[in-house]
């Protein structure tokens, strides 16, 4: 008896460690990050263009090229997305059909972001002929991040309770007034969690923006969205491994800040479905 | 009018249902488009088991094998780590842990996930290349080994939630049933909660894996790109990813070297095609 008790607890203490084994270089790297990167963090770093060739200057070119990309990857993927969800949460038989759409998804969930970059660049840049251009590059992250938004507002609508869909029907509501304004209302946190993540999933992203629109150096804002422009997790890159003698500061500050945009993108996600599950009261 | 319009919409909502669908194919299509055109100039066994990657001599060799050599040790180097450290993970999560600390380390992990890779490879390079420099006396820490585990920590998050949540979803009355024979916590969860999930598991291991070896920018950054068939993994490596992402640039459109890139990604494609589908048919699976 004793045995079994002392196997027990070695073994709970090999999982305790398991676990620290991934979250605290997590938090070494967020800490790390941070107190390295707020030196260099400051007004001009955030609102001036690169200079000297990258080594000094600020980050604002890279900074609203992320802000268009995932601008325009979003308004392209939300309507899909969320349509999407509705099909398959609303009207969807169980059926082959919706069997292989559950697979497509999946798979489209799966497609490294590298292949994305080939495929935006076959499609986009080259077939189309938009170029290099912030279009090409919002519509190739607006495919990537297309199974994030449809898996958790597939998720958020099917959380809906069918009795709720059971009584509109009843008062002589058609199937798409009762999706308008019963099931979509209470999905909305959950619709908007699932924007918020595909929001920093874009805004990560590198390889599907390396062939369709980032700028290595463009000291200048894009004009349109033909033009092309820099990116922050690009312009991470290009410092870190394309440019040398960049001072170490103003790459982690960089680094710092593309966290900081993707981490707080999370963060408000994860509150916001907190919040959501607290209030629910069904 | 109504009526009309309520068609319009549903219409409109089916074919948007069917948007994955079309979009998995237009990406295969377009691959395949660009990338068949490369067996104009090298057959197709050539092209995968060729020993030298020299795109842009005169003639060009296109062989593939260094790079798939290069992918296959940098995953098979992280799946050794991660799987192990992911799955005792999701165990503590699922079971041991008090709910306020899993409510934690849930969200830690979810923070982990949302680490863009361009930064953990920016990590990586300033932190962990001159470590295994050092300690294992290398000329250069950019090697296989610096890749593997930071790919693990990429893949880690994937396996720890899916594996959570296939414990998770094991009927309590089979742990209660264990208990109720006397069994310790731990004989029923290795006993019991661990075979039962287990498909769970191993549909929750090959998704991450398929994660690793879709992984590009941090890959590319950190495991130095030689493109040479690995001796060991002290040595630099040069994945699929990490080829196509480097050379695309470089390469003029309509090229031999542009075509056999977009093989390189045809070659991707469908190793993640596989890997998703199985994992589905794993986490599917009733018992």
């Amino acid at each position: 008896m004793r045995n079994t008790k002392r196997s027990q607890n070695i073994a709970f203490f090999f999982l305790f460690l398991a676990t620290l084994l991934i979250v605290v270089p997590v938090g070494l790297i967020v800490v790390i990050i941070i107190q390295k990167g707020i030196p260099a963090v400051n007004w001009q770093f955030l609102s001036d263009i690169p200079r000297q060739g990258m080594r000094a200057g600020g980050i604002f070119p890279a900074i609203v090229g992320t802000f268009y990309l995932v601008l325009g990857a979003i308004v392209f993927a939300l309507p899909i997305g969320l349509l999407a969800a509705i099909y398959l949460s609303e009207y969807a038989k169980d059926n082959l059909l919706n069997r292989i759409i559950k697979l497509a998804i999946v798979n489209l969930a799966g497609v490294p972001s590298v292949v994305y970059g080939l495929f935006g660049l076959a499609l986009f840049v080259v077939f189309f002929k938009f170029g290099a251009s912030i279009l090409s590059g919002s519509l190739t992250l607006g495919i990537m991040i297309l199974p994030i938004i449809i898996t958790t507002s597939r998720e958020a609508l099917e959380s809906v309770p069918q009795s709720f869909r059971e009584v509109s029907l009843s008062l002589g509501a058609s199937k798409w007034q009762t999706i308008r304004h019963i099931v979509l209302p209470n999905a909305i946190p959950g619709i908007l969690t699932g924007t918020i993540l595909g929001l920093g999933r874009a805004a990560g992203e590198t390889a599907p923006i390396l062939f369709t629109v980032a700028a290595f150096y463009l000291p200048r804002l894009p004009k349109s969205i033909f033009d092309q422009a820099m990116a922050l997790p690009y312009h991470l890159y290009v410092i870190s491994t394309q440019v040398p003698n960049v001072d170490e500061k103003v790459r982690y500050g960089t680094a710092l800040v593309l966290l900081s945009l993707v981490l707080f993108m999370n963060l408000m996600a994860i509150i916001i479905r907190y919040n959501f599950r607290k209030k629910k009261k069904w | 009018m109504r009526k009309f319009k309520e068609f319009l919409i549903e219409n409109l909502i089916f074919i948007c249902g069917l948007a994955s669908i079309f979009f998995v194919v237009l990406i295969f299509l377009f691959l395949a488009k660009e990338g068949l055109a490369v067996f104009k100039y090298v057959n197709p066994v050539d092209f995968l088991a060729g020993k030298s990657w020299y795109p842009i001599s005169e003639p060009a060799q296109l062989g593939i094998l260094p790079l798939i050599f290069g992918s296959l040790i940098v995953t098979l180097g992280a799946a050794v780590i991660s799987i192990p450290i992911g799955i005792a993970c999701a165990v503590y999560i699922a079971e041991i842990a008090p709910s306020r600390i899993k409510e934690v380390l849930k969200a830690g992990i979810e923070l982990l996930a949302a680490i863009p890779s361009v930064v953990l490879g920016f990590i990586g390079m300033v932190t962990l290349v001159p470590w295994v420099k050092t300690v294992f006396h290398l000329p250069t820490g950019l090697t296989a080994l610096s890749g593997s585990i930071i790919l693990a920590f990429m893949a880690m998050p994937t396996i720890v939630s899916i594996a959570e949540d296939a414990l998770y979803s094991v009927p309590k009355s089979y742990k209660e049933g264990a208990f109720a024979l006397g069994a310790t916590h731990w004989q029923t969860i290795y006993r019991v909660l661990l075979p039962a999930a287990s498909s769970g598991i191993v549909a929750a291991v090959m998704l991450g894996i398929g994660r690793v070896i879709g992984e590009t920018m941090a890959v590319m950054m950190i495991t130095g790109n030689a493109a040479v068939i690995p001796q060991s993994i002290l040595v630099p490596v040069r994945t699929l990813t990490a080829t196509i992402a480097a050379e695309m640039g470089e390469a003029v459109v309509g090229s031999e070297h542009y075509f056999a890139l977009f093989a390189i990604g045809i070659v991707l494609f469908i190793m993640s095609f596989i890997i998703n589908v199985t994992a589905d048919l794993f986490l599917h699976k009733r018992h």
